[in-house]
């Protein structure tokens, strides 16, 4: 019941926004039924805290403490989304650049790409994962191309093709899952859930399951953005509207590694060597690697945090592909402290854009002066995800480095020259961007920065202090891959 | 070797299939490529009635009922509209000259059917040994869509590449749940959808759907 009404929002919100999008009070409305799927998903997660894990609805949707926690962050960040894409879409239709059509479209796709993560999340049917995770893209594709121009159709061409042939072996392994599953659980719909997959992982055939893996990551690794698969994302998150680039950064990334991190937990299982782990660790450090010294090269804003988050999912694979508790733990840590300094940092680089009329770096200088807060916004964002202490970036990725030190020395100096690579990047980009001379100008409605320094503080407390409860949670999550 | 009279049938089906991969490798018309994208999608449903039939799997006939409808009439007719609407047939143009696409695509089949060989061993249904063929059929189309340079043969070469992965599907167990089904199939559609509304958006904004238009977002 708590279940289906996580789902039943957002599903709702989309088909009355598609009704009413165009409408003035369509951000309003949109910001309701994101509030209401927070409320429902806090419902949730409270109830698991309570009494653990269950299943619901006939085995077909289940909650644990690993996705209840998944669940209720991707929540927040569409709910604080919503109150940043309010005045910035405003704005933008000032400006003229969107249709009441495109308005309808956004707000409404907005809320169905919510629901699609929500149910990749919460189902218990690795078949219906895919089909949410394909939805998920084809809720996106038409949003990246909302403004029409050249460059923003080649983005959302790209991501439609690559994600969907990604996807399309994704598939492949969850087929060759389900014939292995088969043999051991029987034909029919059991075969296909998590709940009872887990229950028989040592039974299932190895060499068809060490495949299957392959081609799982392959496929959600293309939507995880992991290098040499991640070609899509910076011009997706370049060319689309700036809210739509703090969900796709901050939650959908997440939810395609959850698939992947689920997925090897089984694999692990059946295998029992290190196969899956290893694979992962190889593609999360080459992403680390390959982005970190991308990011020195990038010109356009967007781009260049676009790249940061394939540095940032690069390094929390890496961090699940190690396994063990301290680096599964610190690994939950750096996703949560990701994606709410990640969608922090768009929101003000949204409205840093706007004010300026430009993506390019070197164009846009000075914003402390116009708007202090905007110029300390993107500043204190910037700090965070580069790792700076005491924010959470620095607790979790300390935890990562000092597990790869212990575990697996040979990766440490590829991370450690990242990491400073990626440190020199984007700092030096950004203190030329919020000092200066301005290029900025007044705009016609308010930034709404308040969620952008919500998530800042929740970053910051992450880094001196986890709540007790939230650690019993992260601690039960880690149980599950123990 | 002795197989049953359904094996041979189903074992016709897959060469039919994988001679339809070919056909459509070495295509250069557009309206023919859709034709043989609905033959595709026939001899599929063919296959699945077989498979069905020969092993009493009642879920099976339904989905060969949708993929007859999905597959074989209305993505068909949608592709055909459109290109119909957007005015254009003889527009297949290609990177690397068709003989060594052929070529390749006869090593791709090679590498197809060792990669099968290792997990047909364990698969117990009567269409094991189409595994093969169904891996080389997602690789052709992969072939495929990456060899074309403009925009429809490119989604044909997409939707060619689901067929091949719902007929492994099939060789290997027997097709999945149909709750699954139904998901895929629904997003196949939506997919569809969209892919016109981009042909639209990219006719509109580039005036030809080539995709060396969409290729100026580099890393400099």
């Amino acid at each position: 019941m708590e279940i289906l009404l996580v789902l039943a929002l957002p599903l709702a919100g989309g088909v009355i926004l598609a009704l009413v999008g165009h409408r003035r009070y369509a951000a309003e409305v949109n910001s309701l039924f994101s509030f209401l799927t927070l409320a429902a998903a806090v419902r949730l997660a409270v109830l698991v805290v309570d009494r653990g894990s269950f299943v619901a609805m006939d085995e077909l949707f289940f909650v644990d403490p690993f996705n209840v926690f998944l669940v209720a962050l991707t929540a927040f960040v569409s709910f604080t989304t919503t109150l940043f894409s309010r005045p910035y879409m405003r704005n933008e239709a000032a400006k003229g650049k969107l249709s009441p059509n495109m308005m309808r479209l956004y707000h409404s796709m907005f809320q169905v790409f919510g629901f699609t993560m929500l149910l990749a999340l919460l189902t218990n049917n690795i078949g219906i994962l895919w089909v949410a995770m394909e939805a998920a893209t084809l809720a996106t594709v038409l949003l990246v191309s909302l403004y029409r121009t050249p460059a923003s159709l080649e983005a959302a061409w790209k991501y439609f093709i690559l994600c969907g042939v990604g996807i399309a072996q994704a598939l492949f392994g969850t087929i060759l899952v389900y014939f292995a599953a088969e043999r051991v659980l029987g034909s029919g719909g059991n075969a296909l859930l998590w709940t009872h997959l887990y229950g028989v992982k040592d039974q299932l055939e190895p060499t068809v399951l060490g495949l299957a893996f392959v081609f799982l990551l392959v496929g959600y690794g293309t939507k995880v953005g992991l290098a040499p698969l991640h070609n899509w994302l910076p011009d997706a998150h370049a060319e689309g509207p700036t809210p739509i680039s703090a969900v796709l950064s901050g939650l959908l990334l997440n939810v395609a590694l959850y698939a992947v991190v689920r997925s090897k937990a089984l694999v692990d299982g059946a295998l029992g060597t290190p196969l899956a782990g290893n694979l992962m660790m190889g593609f999360g450090l080459l992403s680390v690697v390959v982005a970190a010294f991308f990011l020195s090269r990038q010109k356009d804003v967007k781009r260049l945090f676009a790249y940061s988050s394939i540095e940032h999912m690069g390094l929390t694979t890496f961090a699940f592909g190690m396994g063990g508790p301290v680096a599964t733990f610190a690994a939950m840590l750096h996703m949560t402290v990701h994606s709410l300094t990640k969608s922090a940092i768009f929101f003000v680089v949204g409205h840093a854009v706007q004010k300026t009329g430009t993506q390019q770096i070197d164009e846009i200088r000075g914003l402390n002066i116009t708007n202090p807060t905007i110029g300390w916004g993107l500043m204190l964002g910037s700090l965070a995800i580069l790792g700076m202490p005491p924010f959470g970036v620095f607790a979790s990725e300390f935890m990562i480095l000092t597990t790869a030190m212990r575990e697996h020395s040979w990766a440490t100096p590829f991370l450690l020259i990242a990491l400073g690579v990626a440190f020199a990047a984007v700092f030096s980009k950004v203190q030329g961007m919020v000092f200066g001379d301005t290029t900025a100008q007044r705009l016609p409605h308010p930034p709404a920065l308040v969620p952008v320094f919500v998530h800042l503080a929740l970053v910051l407390m992450l880094g001196l202090y986890i709540p007790p409860y939230l650690a019993a949670w992260y601690r039960q999550a880690t149980q599950l891959f123990g | 070797m002795n197989l049953p009279f359904s094996a041979q049938l189903i074992n016709l089906m897959a060469s039919l299939l994988l001679l339809i991969a070919f056909a459509m490798l070495s295509q250069r018309r557009i309206l023919s490529l859709i034709y043989l994208f609905a033959w595709q999608g026939a001899v599929l449903c063919a296959n699945t009635l077989i498979v069905a039939w020969s092993t009493g799997q009642p879920h099976l006939y339904y989905s060969a009922m949708i993929t007859l409808v999905l597959k074989v009439i209305i993505l068909p007719w949608l592709l055909h509209r459109l290109i119909v609407r957007l005015n254009i047939k003889w527009d297949v143009e290609t990177m690397i000259n068709i003989p060594i696409t052929m070529l390749i695509g006869i090593a791709l089949v090679i590498f197809a059917f060792n990669l099968a060989l290792p997990i047909a061993q364990w698969a117990e249904t009567i269409t094991r040994s189409t595994l093969g063929i169904a891996i080389a059929s997602v690789l052709l189309s992969f072939l495929m869509m990456i060899t074309r340079r403009k925009a429809v043969p490119q989604v044909i070469g997409f939707l060619a590449m689901e067929n091949g992965l719902f007929f492994a599907a099939t060789s290997t167990t027997y097709g999945m749940p149909m709750v699954v089904e139904l998901g895929i199939a629904l997003d196949v559609l939506v997919g569809t959808f969209i892919f016109g509304i981009f042909f639209f958006q990219i006719r509109e904004t580039f005036d030809s759907l080539d995709i060396r238009n969409l290729e100026k977002l580099k890393e400099d």
